[in-house]
C-alpha cells in the first residue's frame, strides 16, 4: 500500500448535442427574453486597438457536409499579444466570442482584431493565433484547435513546430482573401483533417 | 506570466472516444488522427470572466425565467446543485455555469426539435448562475423529460440537463450531462454508453438529496462538477522539450 494521491478526476464529458445554442446563445437559437442578450456576441468593443478582421469559414464532417448545427468558441490575445486579465491588455478586446454556422449554409464570420504574437511562460513566443473550441451534435468532446495567420511569420511557432507532417500546418493556417479579410475550414475527418489539440 | 502554472494533461481514459459507432452522428464527425499533444501555454492558462453584473436575478431559476416571473413552468419542481472544484479538491470559486434542458414532456424549444411533445408556454429552458467563494452553484429546475431521438429505430434520451462549465482559463472548459439517480433509460442510452467506464458514467447520475429538499415545494439532487487541476510546481521555467 502507499499513501493515496488525493486527487480528484475530471468530470466526464458528454456531446454538447444538437441543441447546444439554447444553452449558449439562446437568441440564436430564438429563445428570447431570458437574457437581454447572448453571451460573447463580439470578442472586441469599439475602440479595440489593432487591425479589425473577418475570418469566414465552415466546420466539415468526414463526408464533406459543412455542419449546421455547429458552435464554436474562441478566445485570443488583443493586438499586443496580451490576454484580457492581464496587465496592460486592452480594455476593449474581452477576446471571448461565440458563434454558430448559419443553419442553413453552415457557414461561420468571426469578426475580431488580429491578435499580436503571445509570450509564454518559458520565454518562448507563439505566433499570432485564436483559439477554437468546437462543439456539436456527435462531437462527444470538445474538439481545440487553432487558426493561426498565413501572412504571419509562423516559423518560430512552438506549436506548429511539433506539427511532424508538415503539410498539415496547412489546416491551422486562415487564408487571406483581402484586405483584412482571411478565409478558416476546420475538417474533423478524412482528407485535409484539421489538426486538434491535447493542450 | 511567472505565477501561471501548467494544466494538468486531460485523463483522456475518462471521456468518450470521438468515435462511438452506437452513436451514429458521431461517425462523421469524430477525427481519426491522434491529437497533437503538448503542455499548456498562456493561451489555455488564461481565459474569460464574466461577472455577477452579466446576470439577472432569475437567470438560475428555469422555472420562471422564461416568462420573467409572470407563470411557471409545468413539471416536477427540482433544486439542482453542486459544487464546482478542480482535481486538487479546490473549490473553482466565481465561475459561469450555464445549463439547458427539454420541459417536462421532453421537447426543447428549438427549431430542430420536432418531437410532438407540446411545448410549454413558460418554459424556455435554459439557465446560467456563477459559483460563490465555496465554488458552489445552485438552480431552480423542473424535472426534463425523456424523449425519443433518431438514431437507432427506438433510442430514447434518458431524462437528462446539459452542463457547461468555463473554470478560470479556457483550457479547464468543458461540456457534459447530468443524469437523475434511478432512471432506467440511463442503461440503454448510446450517449451515455460513449463513457466506457460505469464508474465514471456514475459521476454524471445526481444523487437524490432528501436533506436539502424542502417538503411541499422541491426534490432537490446534488451534481458536483470537477475541472482539470494545475500543476503545483516550483519548477515551472524550464524551458519546454521537445
Amino acid at each position: 500500500m502507499t499513501q493515496s494521491l488525493d486527487m480528484l478526476v475530471e468530470t466526464p464529458s458528454q456531446t454538447a448535442g444538437p441543441y447546444v445554442h439554447i444553452g449558449c446563445i439562446p437568441t440564436f437559437a430564438g429563445v428570447e427574453g431570458i437574457y437581454p442578450q447572448d453571451l460573447g456576441l463580439s470578442p472586441i468593443e469599439d475602440g479595440a486597438k489593432g487591425q479589425i478582421v473577418t475570418i469566414t469559414g465552415s466546420v466539415f464532417d468526414g463526408t464533406g457536409w459543412a455542419m449546421r448545427d455547429a458552435m464554436i468558441e474562441s478566445w485570443q490575445a488583443d493586438a499586443a499579444g496580451r490576454y484580457a486579465g492581464q496587465e496592460g491588455a486592452d480594455p476593449n478586446v474581452s477576446g471571448f466570442c461565440r458563434f454558430a454556422a448559419d443553419k442553413d449554409s453552415g457557414q461561420f464570420t468571426l469578426r475580431t482584431v488580429k491578435p499580436g504574437a503571445v509570450a509564454n511562460r518559458d520565454g518562448s513566443v507563439m505566433a499570432p493565433h485564436i483559439t477554437l473550441w468546437i462543439v456539436a451534435r456527435g462531437i462527444n468532446i470538445g474538439l481545440h484547435t487553432r487558426l493561426y495567420f498565413e501572412d504571419e511569420n509562423n516559423d518560430q511557432d512552438p506549436l506548429l513546430a511539433r506539427i511532424e507532417q508538415r503539410h498539415r500546418v496547412d489546416t491551422l493556417l486562415a487564408r487571406k482573401t483581402g484586405e483584412g479579410s482571411y478565409h478558416f475550414d476546420i475538417r474533423l475527418q478524412g482528407e485535409g483533417e484539421t489538426v486538434f489539440l491535447d493542450i | 506570466m511567472s505565477d501561471q502554472k501548467p494544466l494538468m494533461p486531460r485523463r483522456r481514459e475518462v471521456h468518450p472516444l470521438p468515435y462511438w459507432p452506437d452513436y451514429k452522428t458521431s461517425v462523421a464527425r469524430s477525427p481519426s488522427l491522434p491529437l497533437l499533444s503538448m503542455e499548456s501555454t498562456t493561451s489555455e492558462e488564461t481565459g474569460p470572466r464574466f461577472g455577477h453584473s452579466t446576470l439577472g436575478p432569475l437567470d438560475n431559476n428555469l422555472i420562471e425565467n422564461y416568462t420573467q416571473g409572470a407563470a411557471k413552468a409545468v413539471g416536477e419542481r427540482v433544486r439542482l446543485h453542486g459544487r464546482v472544484m478542480d482535481e486538487t479538491g479546490r473549490p473553482v470559486a466565481g465561475t459561469l455555469v450555464e445549463i439547458w434542458q427539454a420541459n417536462a414532456g421532453g421537447r426543447y424549444r428549438h427549431i430542430k426539435d420536432t418531437y410532438f411533445a407540446p411545448l410549454d408556454p413558460n418554459f424556455g429552458g435554459c439557465g446560467r448562475t456563477i459559483t460563490d467563494d465555496a465554488g458552489y452553484y445552485e438552480f431552480m429546475t423542473i424535472r426534463p423529460g425523456a424523449y425519443p431521438w433518431p438514431n437507432r429505430a427506438n433510442d430514447w434520451r434518458p431524462m437528462h440537463v446539459h452542463f457547461s462549465i468555463f473554470g478560470p482559463t479556457f483550457g479547464q472548459r468543458l461540456i457534459t450531462q447530468c443524469y437523475f439517480q434511478g432512471d432506467p433509460l440511463i442503461d440503454l442510452c448510446p450517449i451515455a454508453a460513449t463513457i466506457r467506464d460505469r464508474s465514471q458514467l456514475d459521476r454524471l447520475v445526481a444523487a437524490l438529496d432528501m436533506q436539502n429538499s424542502r417538503g411541499m415545494d422541491y426534490l432537490a439532487y446534488k451534481f458536483d462538477i470537477v475541472l482539470r487541476g494545475r500543476r503545483q510546481t516550483m519548477f515551472e521555467n524550464r524551458p519546454e522539450g521537445m
